[in-house]
């Protein structure tokens, strides 16, 4: 293979690393600096197209898309990444505890967890939401532990099945106690499904996000995020596309970015994979 | 022999087709109507690919060279994908290794066999179930009416393996093809359904090619063994010949990789036992319903057995006798209901001291080589990590205890850096033991340790296992359903069914004089090896010609 050769690192990884690389960038840039002050209203220039002046055009106030985009892209990114780590930690903690308890421990668990999982992810968030308030930090906790059931079930499902294999029983007889069996051979066995897992809900987490604020829930106008800009610009589709095309573009890139990432560090933590490029 | 073969194989070559490696090389042999001729190999030995182009199937990554498969005068390589399903079911039926996979799981018995029936013969409903009804009494189902309402499931694997025969013979094919179709049972339901086939098939005058890695087993019913090593045919003949003179060096040794009986080993009588296992018994708990639990199963009724120090005691039985939960239960994975183990005379479920003695003393070594390394870590990880445990080692002690077992296994050069997944199932296997003996164990339980093994690896890592045995003089608990290897390494076997101990007692008096009637049985269910002088072996049965 010509990456053996070149030493290049896997296309998944290239693509995806340029691709958040970039908005990492971007974002970093946005909380400091915009080429407009992302709240300024300038009825003069109220949906203008893009141009020169204005390179992805301005919203319904005259505030320049690309500016409020730059200033979202870390609200955006920073609400993401939290709440994905706060669902995978407290997920993942509840499904090995779950899975290599098993018996009453885990029937009584997985009952709870199941009927959180019953209920819609973005329903939980609301409630959650009435009762902590909406702003950033709210919708931090409010999605994070809407999305903890899932990743519960996928870890204790995983547990459970690395459980009967014979390196746990090896790992027994050695003597290992039950925690250290499953730090050191239960949770890293786990980590090719939770890389996997957390990267597609990464997305959900942008996408509800972005519903959250068109509910009103979000964080609150006129800061910008890239969910409740897609959310405003929904009654201008038909005059100005680009308010919502440049923002679910932003979306999709991530997505897309994140992905490619995801499975590139999933291959490079398996050693199974090490070797087969 | 006769003059037109039924099936001709000529030059057949096939690669895989990503990166042109070529895994069945020029490859030819013949089978004639009502022969029963039998692929001998290793993995990756291409006998399974060769075997399968004969029906069309081989998989999209693999592509034919070069060849031809005449069947019944008929090419069978540019035939019509219409005429060669006509060819499949109807002509060559075919039987797999694996019988909880082979049959579908969500139609009925009688649905399924009725499926080939209903495609391959001009008959009505009436005709077929009457015939299906003969077929599946003939293959020794005491009621085939209740049979063809019933699901896979509900039968065990030995008699899911002889509906497979049923469903594949109804249609009387010229051919059969039978992968491996006995090595997924144990040896008293192997022996039946090799029996059964062979009438079957004599009956109807069907030719069999049987693909096997059990050179005993082929030699027994097969007229001619094509023997295969990487791709090539390296030697075929009669069964007899290529036993007793075999030509090929690869041929001899694999026969040379048979397990043969050891002398007998001198044993001090006077000392106490290392472990003794008073009066064991576990039960496994009913399954969990709503409000109710159905009653536990009883899986071992009161076991005692001693082992003395350096000694190797072999546990053999058929499937389901409770070996492996007794070997389970003395690594203490399974908790007793009752009865008590006792280490170098000290209970161990008495006090945290003696649990601990014995838990550093007493190591497993499990069956599958692929599922007992944690997939996550490097091999000197792997052996370095039961160490951790041990009090008053110091970091270079320890590695200095890894690098000289990893030595001792015949791992030494690099192999710690590497993964489980690096390395073959021998050299896995070979990993696990050197994971069970690091802390320098006095007590070993081996469960099933090469049955998942190649015949010349398993030769080798039992060797390896005498070896380090002889070295370090740990006792062990050898637990195997294959009597050639007990005979091989055990110094007292103990013989289980269903739960019980039926009979124990040195190894000779066991396989020579067997005393119980399910002894019996299972020793005559296969049969044993001698070496002969041309270095070659002779196949008897054990306690006489079966009737």
């Amino acid at each position: 293979m010509s990456s053996r050769t070149l030493k290049l690192p896997p296309l998944n990884a290239l693509i995806g690393g340029t691709l958040i690389g970039t908005l990492l960038t971007v974002a970093g840039i946005g909380a400091f600096w915009t080429p407009y002050d992302p709240l300024r209203l300038s009825f003069r220039y109220k949906l203008a197209p893009p141009s020169e002046m204005f390179w992805l055009g301005t919203d319904e106030f005259g505030r320049d898309v690309l500016s409020r985009l730059m200033a979202g892209a870390a609200t955006s990114v920073w609400i993401s990444v939290l709440t994905v780590a706060l669902a995978v930690v407290l997920g993942t903690l509840i499904g090995l505890f779950s899975g290599y308890m098993r018996g009453w421990t885990d029937r009584v668990i997985m009952a709870f967890n199941d009927a959180l999982l019953a209920f819609p992810g973005i329903l939980l968030a609301l409630g959650l939401l009435a009762v902590v308030g909406a702003n950033k930090y709210g919708i931090i906790l409010a999605l994070g532990l809407a999305y903890t059931p899932s990743v519960a079930r996928i870890v204790r499902g995983t547990a459970l099945s690395l459980r009967e294999r014979e390196f746990i029983a090896a790992s027994r007889v050695m003597g290992n106690s039950e925690g250290y069996t499953m730090a050191r051979h239960i949770l890293p066995n786990c980590i090719a499904p939770l890389t996997v897992l957390a990267t597609s809900m990464f997305g959900y987490v942008l996408l509800a996000e972005s519903a959250l604020s068109f509910l009103g829930l979000g964080v609150p106008p006129p800061a910008p995020t890239w969910g409740n800009m897609l959310a405003a610009s929904r009654p201008y589709i038909g005059q100005a596309m680009w308010l919502g095309i440049f923002p679910g573009l932003c979306i999709s890139l991530t997505l897309l970015g994140i992905n490619l990432l995801g499975d590139a560090v999933r291959d490079k933590l398996d050693p199974r994979m090490r070797g087969t490029r | 022999m006769s003059p037109a073969p039924l099936l001709e194989v000529s030059d057949l070559t096939l690669a895989i087709r990503s990166t042109g490696r070529e895994v069945v090389k020029q490859v030819g042999f013949s089978v004639s109507p009502g022969e029963i001729v039998g692929i001998v190999g290793e993995s990756g030995s291409g006998k399974t690919l060769a075997a399968r182009a004969v029906m069309g199937f081989i998989p999209p990554a693999v592509t034919r060279l070069s060849g031809s498969i005449l069947f019944d005068g008929e090419e069978i390589t540019t035939m019509a994908a219409k005429r060669l399903r006509a060819i499949r079911g109807a002509k060559v039926g075919m039987v797999f290794q694996e019988p909880m996979t082979s049959l579908n799981p969500s139609m009925t018995i009688g649905r399924q066999l009725e499926e080939g029936l209903a495609l391959h013969r001009d008959l009505d409903a009436a005709g077929r179930r009457a015939l299906i009804l003969d077929m599946l009494r003939h293959v020794g189902l005491t009621d085939p009416e209740g049979a063809l309402e019933a699901f896979p499931h509900q039968f065990s694997g030995g008699m899911r393996q002889r509906i497979m025969l049923a469903s594949v013979m109804l249609l009387k094919p010229a051919l059969l093809l039978a992968d491996e179709p006995t090595t997924a049972l144990d040896a008293v339901v192997q022996r039946d359904v090799m029996e059964l086939m062979v009438d079957l098939t004599r009956e109807n005058g069907t030719a069999v090619l049987l693909i096997s890695h059990d050179l005993g087993m082929v030699a027994r019913y097969c007229s001619r063994i094509v023997v295969m090593c990487q791709g090539d045919v390296v030697e075929q003949g009669p069964s007899e010949e290529i036993l007793a003179r075999p030509q090929h060096p690869y041929t001899r040794k694999l026969l040379a990789a048979m397990p043969l009986r050891g002398p007998v080993r001198a044993f001090d009588a006077g000392p106490a036992p290392i472990v003794a296992v008073r009066d064991l018994v576990v039960d496994y708990p009913g399954r969990q319903r709503f409000f109710a639990k159905s009653a536990p199963k009883r899986a071992l009724h009161g076991i005692s057995l001693d082992v003395k120090p350096g000694e190797v005691v072999a546990v053999v039985g058929g499937s389901g006798s409770g070996k492996t939960t007794l070997g389970q239960s003395i690594a203490g994975l399974v908790k007793p209901s009752g009865g008590e183990i006792l280490f170098q005379g000290k209970p161990i479920a008495r006090s945290e001291a003696a649990w601990w003695d014995y838990r550093l003393n007493c190591q497993m070594v499990f069956q599958d080589p692929y599922s007992s390394l944690d997939p996550r870590m490097t091999i000197g990880d792997l052996v370095a990590e039961p160490l951790r445990l041990v009090k008053g080692m110091t970091k270079a002690q320890k590695a200095g205890r890894v690098t000289e077992v990893l030595a001792e296994v015949g791992l030494a050069d690099g192999f710690a850096q590497r993964y489980p997944h690096e390395l073959s199932g021998g050299q896995r296997q070979r990993v696990a033991i050197a994971r069970a003996v690091v802390r320098r164990p006095s007590f070993v339980i081996a469960d099933e340790p090469v049955s998942a093994l190649d015949v010349t690896v398993r030769a080798q890592v039992l060797e390896l296992f005498a070896e380090l045995q002889k070295k370090h003089g740990f006792s062990c608990l050898f637990i195997s359903h294959d009597l050639g290897v007990v005979e091989q390494v055990a110094d007292r076997v103990v013989v289980m069914n269903e739960g019980r101990i039926v009979e124990q007692g040195p190894r000779d008096t066991i396989f020579d004089a067997p005393q119980h009637d399910y002894t019996r049985k299972l020793l005559s269910a296969v049969p044993g090896l001698e070496s002969t002088a041309e270095g070659g072996v002779r196949l008897f049965w054990r306690l006489g010609e079966p009737a």
